[in-house]
C-alpha cells in the first residue's frame, strides 16, 4: 500500500506546497487538506506545515487551533494518527495542548533564517525511526517566534520520559549552525507525545530533502521516510 | 459640506482650490479645467493630483525613457514590453517569467518599517497582476554612514519591514544589496524587486474592455492611510519644518496580501478575468483610470459601493487612500457569481463597484450623483510631459580630475595584509548574514541560490530542472564620477552576476534613483544615465522590459549619488549546472578572467582607506562582458569549474575572501606577471571573474578561452586555511571571518 499523507493549508500557510513535495519524495501520496474541511480524507498521517496561519494574529497557532479541520486532527491524534507540527504547525500543536509548552518571540527579537544543527534525542517516534538516537542532522531554521519555553516541571517531565526528539546542536561553532539560536529552554527544538505519534519542532525538515535545494542536504527526509515505514509495517 | 459635484463645479467657477497643496503646478491645474471645459471637482482634482504625480505620470523622466523603446535590441524572448505592469520574458518550455523593480524610498524614511512592507506588498502585487505566480524577492537597499546614528532608526526598521511582509507571504528572498554612504543619510533607498513565473497563456493586462463587464474590488477595506502619498511623499523633498507627513505613509497587512495571491492564481486558473489592475500609488484613481484607458470603452463606479475601513472617508480620499492588499479586477457578468465565490473561500472580500460602459468617459458616482466625469486617457496616459533642462555640472570635471591612482598606495606586504583586513571589515563590504539571515531564503522550496551568491536562483519547474536567476546592482560611486559610464557598470555586473551563476541573461529592468528633476544638474546625470543603459543594453542583447524612476531623492540642495540599479533575468535549462561562488574543493585551480589595469577611480579601497571619490570609474567593454559571459555559461554547462565569483567593488582579493569563507576553505595566490600585488588585489577593473578550476579540466578550460581569445591567468591553488598572497602577506580564515563577518552586527546590535 502507498500511505497517503495529508498536508493542512490554512490561510496564510506557507510551507504547505514544500510538505507536499517532501511526502512525494519520501514515497507517499500527497493529499491537499482544507482548514475549513472536517475530513481528513482517510490520510494516515497529518503534517501541519509552517507558515503564518491567520497572520499569526492574536498568538501565533492560536486561531488555527479552533478550525473545523483541527478538530478531527484533535480527535483523531489522541487516537494514535501520526501528526508532525513544523514551526507554525508545532504552534498549533501546543495551542491545540496535544504538546506541551509554548514558543516565545526569539530572545535576539530576530526573524532568524539559517541552516541549523540539530541533535535526535528521541529516534523512537513515528516521525523519528530512521535517524540514530544522538544522531546530528542540519535543517533550515527560519521564524521569529521559535523560544521554545514551559515550566520547570513539564520541562523534567519531558527530560524523564524522553520526550525531548531534538535539542539545538551547540557542539560547534556559529559559522558551521551549531549553538541554540533563539533562546529555548535547555536547548529543546522539538518534543513528542507520550505515545510518540505527535511531533512537533521549529526547524523546517521538509526544506531539506533535495540535494540541490535550500542548504543542499537531505537531512529531513528521515522525517517522511519515518513514518511511511511506519505505517506500512502498523 | 456640500458634495462637490460635476453640476455644482459647472456652476460655481470661481471656487478657490487646493491645487498646490496636492502638488500641481500652476499651469497644470489650468489643463485639467481646460481638458474638462470647467473646473474640476475636488474628487477630479484628486485624482488628477495623484495621477499628475511625478511617481504615476514619470513627467520628467519619459522623454528619456523612450530610448530603451527606440534602441531595444532584437529579442525573440520579449513577450510583454514596457508599459504594463510589469514585462514579461519567455523562459522556454511553455513559461513566461516577469519581473520588475520598484522604489519606496521616502516612505521608508519616514517609517521604516511600514514603508519597507508596503514596498514589497506594492512589487509583489505588479507581478501577480500579471497572472503570474510570485516566486522571489530581492531588496536592493541603501543606507546613509553606518555608524551614523539615524542608520540605527532606519535600517533595522527597513530589514524588520522586509522580513516581516516577505516571510509572512512565503516569498523566498534571494538577492539585492545593501550599501552604506553619506550622501543617503536623510534618503535611504528602498527599492523592492519581485519574480513571477506563469504560462505563456496566462499573461493577463491591465485594461478594461466588453460592454457591461463587472469592475470588482476585492482585497482590503479601504482606509485613511496613505491619502496622497504619491503626491505629497514621491514628488516632494523632505523640510524639517514641514508638518509631520507619517499619516500618508501606508499600513501592511501581509497575510490579507498571502491570501489575496492565493484568491487571485485561483480566480486566473478559472480564467475569470478579462483585464485586472492592482492597487499601489494613487490608488482607486490609478486603476479605474489605467484600465479605462487601455480598454474600449468607458467605466461607471458607484464609489459608495466600496467596502470602508473608516466610515467618515470622503470620496476624494477613498479615491486616493492607497490602502493595501487591494485589486481590481474586470470580470464577464456571467463569471461574477464564481469569482465571488473563490474570493469568499479565500475570505476575501470582494464587492462589484462599477461596469464598463458605452462611451469613452470614466464616470463616478457617490450616492447617485455624479462627481467625475473625464477622459481617462488624460488622467493615466496624457499626462503632462516636461523637457527638463539638463546641464552637465560645473564640478563634474573638478570631480573626474581628482584621479584616485595618485592616492598613496601600500608599499609593503604587511600594509598589504592591513588594508586587506580594513576592506573586508568595511561596512560595504562586510558580510550582511545579519541582514539578509532576516529574510526567509527557503520557502516554496526551489531555492537553488540565494545571497551572499552573485545571483539568486529559482527552480521553477521540479520535473525538467527549468530554473532562472536575477542579480541586482548599482554604484552610485562610479555613477557620480561618471553617470554614463556607471550605469553601463551597473549593468555589466548584474549582466556577469547572472552568467557567473551559469545562468544566460535575457532582459533587464531598472530603479533609477536619482535627486530632485528641477536641479539641470541631476537631469543631465539622468539623461546620461538612461543613454548608457539604453546603448548598453543594445550593445548586450538585453531589452529592457519596464522599471521605475524615484526622482527628488534629495535633502534640501543635496542630491544623493546617482544611483540607477539594474536588474538583470537569466534562464538556466538545468539548475543543476548552476555555479556557486565557494571555493570548496582543496587544490583546484584559480584562474583570473579578463584583464587588470590601474583603475581606482570610485573603489571601495579609495573610500575605506582614503575616504576618497574622484577621477574616472573603471572602463567598461561591452563586447567583453559578453565574451566572459559567454565563456562562464559555456563552463558551467559543459563542467569545466566548479566555482566562479564576478570581480567588482573590492576587487580580486574581496572575490576571494568572499569565496574562500563561503567554502571554508584557504588560498594560496600568485601575482601574474606584469602585475603588482596592489593592483592585482584592488583594482576594480570590469570584465572579470575569479574562477575554481577542477585539475582534469585545465586543459580544456585554457583551450576554450584561448579559442574565444579571452585573457586568462593561473592565480593560485584552493589549499588550505588561510590565504596567502606569496611573498607579500598571509591571513588565517579565521581572522578574515572575524573581519568581515563581525561589523555589521557590531554596528546595529
Amino acid at each position: 500500500m502507498t500511505a497517503r499523507i495529508g498536508v493542512v493549508t490554512f490561510p496564510g500557510t506557507l510551507d504547505d506546497q514544500d510538505s507536499l513535495r517532501a511526502v512525494r519524495l519520501a514515497g507517499a501520496e500527497p493529499v491537499s487538506l482544507w482548514h475549513r474541511d472536517k475530513d481528513l480524507k482517510q490520510v494516515d498521517a497529518v503534517v501541519l506545515a509552517g507558515g503564518f496561519s491567520y497572520g499569526d494574529y492574536l498568538r501565533a497557532g492560536a486561531i488555527s487551533r479552533f478550525s473545523p479541520v483541527m478538530e478531527t486532527i484533535i480527535d483523531q491524534a489522541r487516537a494514535g494518527l501520526p501528526v508532525l507540527g513544523i514551526c507554525n504547525g508545532f504552534q498549533i500543536l501546543t495551542e491545540s495542548h496535544l504538546l506541551p509548552g509554548a514558543m516565545l518571540r526569539n530572545n535576539h527579537l530576530h526573524f532568524i533564517c539559517r541552516d541549523q544543527r540539530l541533535r535526535v534525542e528521541n529516534a523512537d517516534t513515528a516521525w523519528t525511526g530512521d535517524y540514530e538516537q544522538g544522531q546530528e542532522i542540519s535543517v533550515p531554521l527560519k521564524n521569529i517566534d521559535g523560544r521554545y519555553v514551559a515550566d520547570a516541571r513539564v520541562l523534567d517531565e519531558l527530560e524523564a520520559e524522553g520526550r525531548v526528539a531534538f535539542r539545538y546542536a551547540t557542539s560547534g561553532a556559529a559559522a558551521d549552525g551549531y549553538g541554540n539560536p533563539n533562546g529555548s529552554l535547555r536547548d529543546i527544538a522539538g518534543i513528542t507525545n507520550a505515545e510518540g505519534n505527535v511531533v512537533g519542532l521549529m526547524p523546517h525538515p521538509e526544506h531539506a530533502v533535495e540535494p540541490l535545494i535550500g542548504t543542499g542536504r537531505t537531512d529531513g527526509l528521515a522525517f517522511f521516510t519515518s513514518v511511511i515505514k511506519r505505517l506500512v509495517t502498523a | 459640506m456640500t458634495l462637490d459635484t460635476v453640476k455644482h463645479a459647472t456652476g460655481t467657477p470661481e471656487t478657490e482650490q487646493p491645487w498646490a497643496e496636492l502638488g500641481l503646478k500652476q499651469d497644470e491645474y489650468a489643463r485639467i479645467r481646460e481638458i474638462l471645459g470647467r473646473r474640476p471637482t475636488g474628487a477630479e482634482l484628486a485624482m488628477y493630483s495623484v495621477m499628475w504625480s511625478e511617481h504615476c505620470s514619470y513627467k520628467s523622466s519619459k522623454v528619456h525613457l523612450k530610448q530603451f523603446g527606440e534602441k531595444a535590441p532584437e529579442s525573440d524572448a520579449l513577450l510583454v514590453g514596457i508599459g504594463e505592469n510589469a514585462g514579461v520574458v519567455d523562459v522556454g518550455q511553455g513559461y513566461a517569467v516577469t519581473f520588475k523593480v520598484e522604489s519606496h524610498n521616502h516612505p521608508s524614511y519616514i517609517e521604516p518599517y511600514q514603508g519597507a512592507a508596503t514596498g514589497v506588498g506594492g512589487i509583489v502585487r505588479d507581478i501577480l497582476a500579471m497572472g503570474a505566480r510570485p516566486i522571489a524577492v530581492v531588496d536592493p537597499l541603501r543606507f546613509g554612514a553606518a555608524d551614523h546614528p539615524d542608520t540605527k532608526r532606519v535600517l533595522p526598521g527597513v530589514v524588520a519591514g522586509i522580513g516581516g511582509y516577505g516571510n509572512c507571504l512565503g516569498l523566498p528572498n534571494i538577492g539585492g544589496e545593501v550599501v552604506f554612504d553619506p550622501c543617503y543619510q536623510g534618503n535611504p533607498l528602498v527599492n523592492a524587486g519581485c519574480i513571477g513565473v506563469m504560462k505563456h497563456e496566462d499573461i493577463h493586462l491591465a485594461q478594461a474592455s466588453g460592454l457591461g463587464n463587472k469592475v470588482i474590488l476585492y482585497g482590503a477595506r479601504t482606509g485613511g492611510d496613505g491619502i496622497g502619498g504619491v503626491s505629497v511623499l514621491a514628488s516632494e523633498t523632505f523640510d524639517s519644518t514641514g508638518p509631520a507627513k507619517r499619516p500618508a505613509v501606508q499600513v501592511g497587512d501581509p497575510f490579507q496580501e498571502k491570501l489575496l495571491i492565493e484568491c487571485t492564481l485561483e480566480i486566473f486558473a478559472e480564467k475569470l478575468v478579462a483585464g485586472i489592475q492592482d492597487l499601489g500609488g494613487a490608488g482607486l484613481s490609478c486603476a479605474t483610470s489605467e484600465l479605462a484607458s487601455a480598454g474600449s470603452g468607458g467605466m461607471r463606479v458607484e464609489l459608495d459601493t466600496v467596502p470602508l475601513r473608516d466610515a467618515t472617508l470622503s470620496p476624494e480620499e477613498i479615491l486616493m487612500s492607497e490602502s493595501q492588499e487591494r485589486m481590481c479586477a474586470i470580470v464577464e457578468p456571467d463569471k461574477v457569481e464564481r469569482f465571488l465565490e473563490i474570493c469568499e473561500k479565500w475570505d476575501v472580500i470582494a464587492t462589484v463597484i462599477g461596469e464598463v460602459t458605452e462611451g469613452e468617459r470614466l464616470e463616478i458616482f457617490w450616492h447617485g450623483e455624479q462627481i467625475v466625469d473625464v477622459p481617462p486617457r488624460t488622467v493615466a496616459h496624457e499626462g503632462p510631459v516636461y523637457e527638463r533642462p539638463y546641464a552637465r555640472p560645473e564640478w563634474q570635471d573638478a570631480l573626474q580630475a581628482d584621479d584616485a591612482g595618485k592616492l598613496p598606495r601600500p608599499g609593503s606586504g604587511p600594509e598589504l595584509r592591513e588594508q586587506v583586513l580594513r576592506l573586508v571589515a568595511s561596512p560595504n563590504q562586510a558580510s550582511k548574514a545579519w541582514i539578509t539571515d532576516q529574510y526567509d531564503r527557503f520557502v516554496q522550496g526551489n531555492t537553488v541560490l540565494a545571497q551572499p551568491e552573485d545571483a539568486g536562483m529559482v527552480r521553477i519547474d521540479d520535473v525538467t530542472n527549468l530554473g532562472v536567476a536575477m542579480a541586482t546592482d548599482g554604484n552610485g560611486r562610479y555613477a557620480k564620477l561618471d553617470p554614463y559610464t556607471g550605469t553601463q557598470l551597473a549593468l555589466a555586473e548584474s549582466y556577469r552576476n547572472v552568467a557567473a551563476s551559469g545562468a544566460t541573461p535575457l532582459a533587464i529592468s531598472n530603479c533609477l534613483n536619482f535627486g530632485s528633476p528641477e536641479d539641470p544638474g541631476v537631469m543631465w546625470q539622468f539623461a546620461e544615465a538612461t543613454r548608457g543603459l539604453a546603448d548598453g543594453c543594445l550593445a548586450l542583447g538585453t531589452p529592457v522590459t519596464g522599471g521605475n524612476v524615484s526622482l527628488y531623492n534629495q535633502t534640501g540642495e543635496t542630491a544623493i549619488h546617482p544611483t540607477p540599479v539594474v536588474a538583470v533575468l537569466g534562464v538556466i535549462d538545468d539548475v543543476n549546472r548552476r555555479t556557486p561562488i565557494a571555493f570548496a574543493e582543496e587544490g583546484q585551480l584559480l584562474y583570473l578572467l579578463g584583464d587588470t589595469a590601474e583603475e581606482f577611480g570610485g573603489s571601495a579601497w579609495s573610500q575605506v582607506i582614503h575616504d576618497h571619490l574622484g577621477g574616472l570609474p573603471p572602463a567598461v567593454d561591452l563586447a567583453r562582458e559578453k565574451l566572459l559571459g559567454e565563456i562562464l555559461i559555456a563552463a558551467s554547462r559543459d563542467g569545466m569549474i566548479d566555482a566562479a565569483h564576478d570581480l567588482s567593488d573590492g576587487g580580486l582579493v574581496q572575490a576571494v575572501v568572499e569565496s574562500c569563507l563561503r567554502g571554508r576553505t584557504g588560498a594560496r595566490l600568485i601575482v601574474p606577471d606584469g602585475l603588482d600585488a596592489f593592483t592585482f588585489l584592488f583594482s576594480e577593473s570590469a570584465g572579470r571573474a575569479v574562477v575554481s578550476v577542477p585539475r582534469s579540466e585545465e586543459l580544456r578550460f585554457n583551450d576554450m578561452c584561448g579559442a574565444r581569445g579571452l585573457p586568462v591567468a593561473r592565480i593560485g591553488v584552493v589549499d588550505g586555511d588561510e590565504i596567502e598572497v606569496q611573498g607579500q602577506f598571509s591571513i588565517p580564515l579565521s581572522e578574515l571571518r572575524t573581519a568581515h563577518e563581525g561589523t555589521i552586527p557590531a554596528l546595529l546590535v
